[in-house]
C-alpha cells in the first residue's frame, strides 16, 4: 500500500471500517467456500487413495485378495489401528484368508527427486514378489524406465532377500548390476542409461529390506492369523 | 485503474473472441508462462490444466465485477488474491476428486494457478471496471485461449516426444520417440515455433490488408 493509502485511511475513519468490511467478507465467504468443498471432496479422495493404494497392492503380491494393515511397533507388529505410529505394513491373503505376502513402502533419492515404491516381500521363499512406483519425477523416456522396463521388473519375480543366521540383517545385500550381467539372486539388473535410477530402486530395497525383513519373520504367526 | 469512471464496453461476440485471437494470454501477451511451459508436455495435462485455470479465472471474475463497487482501491490486490486461492484450492480438491494420477502429473501447478499473472491481470485490468455478463463472456473467452495455447503445445509435445495423442499410441513400436520434446526444453522450443507461426501469420494478413487498401487510395 502507497503512503498516500495510509494517509488517507488516517483522514477518514470510513475507509478503515470499509477496508475491514471488504476484506472480511471476502476472507468469510473464501473460508466457507474452501470448507464446503473439502468437506464434499474428503470422501471421494479418501476413497481414491485406498483405490491406489490397493491397486499397487494386489500387483505387488501375486495372488492377493485381501488386504489386512498393520504397524511395525517397538513391541513387535500389531494391528493398525488410529493410535499406532509408526511404518505401515499391507498383509495381502488369498480368498481362504492365506497369507501371500506383505506390502511395504520403500524410498530413496532419485536423479530428480525422491522415488517412493511399494514392493511386495513374500515371507515363504523370503523374496521380493514386485514393485510398483507411486511417485517419482525422473526424466520421461529415461529414469522412468524403472516403472515399465520388462527386463528391469523381471528382477522383481523373485528378487532373494533372505535373512541371515543371525536375524538381523539380510544374508546378501541387494545390488544394482550392470545390465546383462547378472548371476545371483540377490542381484538386480540395471537399466543401460538409467543408472542412477536403478541403483536408487537397489538402494531403497536394500535399505527396506534389510530392516524390515527380519521384523517380518519373527512376527509372521501375527501376520498369518491377521485375516 | 480502479478509481477512474467505469468504462463499461458493450457486450458483443468480440468480447469472447478477442481471448482466442487478438488477446491470446500465451501467444500475444505472453501471460502464464509458467504452466504453459511445464505442464504441456502431454495433451491431457494440458487440457486439465487450461480448463482449470479457465474455472479459476471465470469464478474470481464473477466475484470480482460482482464486488467492484465495494472494493476499496487500497486493498484490492489483497482481495483478488483471497478470492483467486479460494477457487484455486476448491479446484484442487475437486482433481484430487477426480484423478490422482493426474494430480500427481500437475504437481504444484495447480497450487501456483494462484500467482497466473494472467487471472490477476484479468481481475485489475477487466473483471474491476466491467459488469458481470461481460466479464464472464471475457473470462470464457480469455480461459478458451489459454486452454487453446497449452494444448497446441501438449498436442505437439506429446506426439513428437511420446508418439501418442491423450495417450493413444499413434505409430508402432518402431518410432522412435523424440523424448527432449517432453523435456523442459521441447516446451520453449514448440512454445518458440508457435510464436513464429502466430507471428508469421499477423504478418501476412497485415500484407493483404495493406494490398487491399493501397488501390482504394488511388482511386
Amino acid at each position: 500500500m502507497s503512503s498516500e493509502g495510509i494517509n488517507q485511511a488516517a483522514l477518514d475513519p470510513g475507509l478503515t471500517v470499509r477496508m475491514l468490511r471488504t476484506l472480511g467478507l471476502v476472507a468469510t465467504l473464501s473460508g466457507l467456500l474452501v470448507v464446503l468443498s473439502y468437506r464434499v471432496t474428503l470422501p471421494i479422495i479418501e476413497e481414491n487413495k485406498r483405490l491406489a493404494i490397493e491397486r499397487a497392492l494386489f500387483k505387488v503380491i501375486p495372488g492377493a485378495a485381501t488386504r489386512q494393515d498393520f504397524v511395525v511397533t517397538d513391541q513387535g507388529i500389531q494391528k493398525a489401528s488410529e493410535e499406532l505410529e509408526g511404518i505401515t505394513l499391507y498383509a495381502g491373503y488369498d480368498q481362504d484368508g492365506r497369507l501371500k505376502g506383505v506390502a511395504l513402502e520403500a524410498a530413496a533419492a532419485g536423479y530428480q527427486d525422491v522415488i517412493r515404491i511399494l514392493y511386495g516381500y513374500d515371507p515363504y521363499c523370503q523374496c521380493i514378489r514386485g514393485i510398483e512406483v507411486l511417485k517419482m519425477t525422473e526424466t520421461p523416456g529415461i529414469g522412468d524406465k524403472i516403472a515399465k522396463d520388462p527386463v528391469f521388473l523381471e528382477n522383481f519375480v523373485a528378487l532373494e532377500a533372505r535373512v541371515d543366521v543371525s536375524g538381523q540383517g539380510l544374508e546378501h545385500e541387494i545390488v544394482p548390476v550392470k545390465r546383462g550381467t547378472k548371476t545371483q539372486p540377490w542381484q538386480i539388473d540395471s537399466i543401460s542409461g538409467a543408472t542412477i535410477s536403478s541403483n536408487a530402486v537397489a538402494r531403497m530395497l536394500n535399505d527396506s529390506a534389510q530392516q524390515m525383513a527380519p521384523i517380518i519373520l519373527k512376527d509372521i504367526a501375527i501376520l498369518e492369523a491377521g485375516a | 485503474m480502479p478509481g477512474l469512471p467505469d468504462t463499461t464496453e458493450k457486450v458483443s461476440l468480440d468480447t469472447f473472441l478477442r481471448g482466442l485471437w487478438e488477446e491470446n494470454p500465451v501467444f500475444v501477451m505472453l501471460l502464464g508462462m509458467c504452466p504453459v511451459l511445464a505442464v504441456s508436455n502431454t495433451a491431457i495435462n494440458a487440457l486439465a490444466m487450461g480448463l482449470a485455470s479457465t474455472f479459476v479465472l471465470v469464478a474470481s471474475n464473477t466475484l470480482v465485477s460482482l464486488m467492484r463497487h465495494f472494493i476499496p482501491k487500497q486493498v484490492r490486490i489483497a482481495t483478488y488474491i483471497i478470492i483467486i486461492a479460494t477457487f484455486v484450492t476448491m479446484v484442487d480438491y475437486a482433481i484430487q476428486a477426480i484423478s490422482l494420477d493426474l494430480y500427481n502429473a500437475l504437481g504444484a501447478f495447480i497450487q501456483l494457478i494462484v500467482v497466473n499473472c494472467m487471472i490477476l491481470g484479468r481481475a485489475e485490468a477487466y473483471a474491476s471496471k466491467q459488469p458481470l455478463g461481460a466479464t464472464i463472456i471475457n473470462g470464457v473467452g480469455i480461459g478458451a485461449g489459454f486452454t487453446l495455447a497449452l494444448l497446441s503445445l501438449g498436442v505437439v509435445r506429446e506426439i513428437l516426444g511420446m508418439g501418442s495423442l491423450f495417450g493413444i499410441p499413434l505409430f508402432g513400436d518402431s518410432f522412435q520417440p523424440w523424448v527432449v520434446m517432453i523435456l523442459p526444453p521441447g516446451g520453449f522450443f514448440v512454445l518458440g515455433a508457435w510464436l513464429l507461426v502466430f507471428a508469421w501469420v499477423k504478418q501476412y494478413r497485415e500484407q493483404r490488408l495493406d494490398q487491399q487498401e493501397v488501390p482504394q487510395h488511388d482511386s
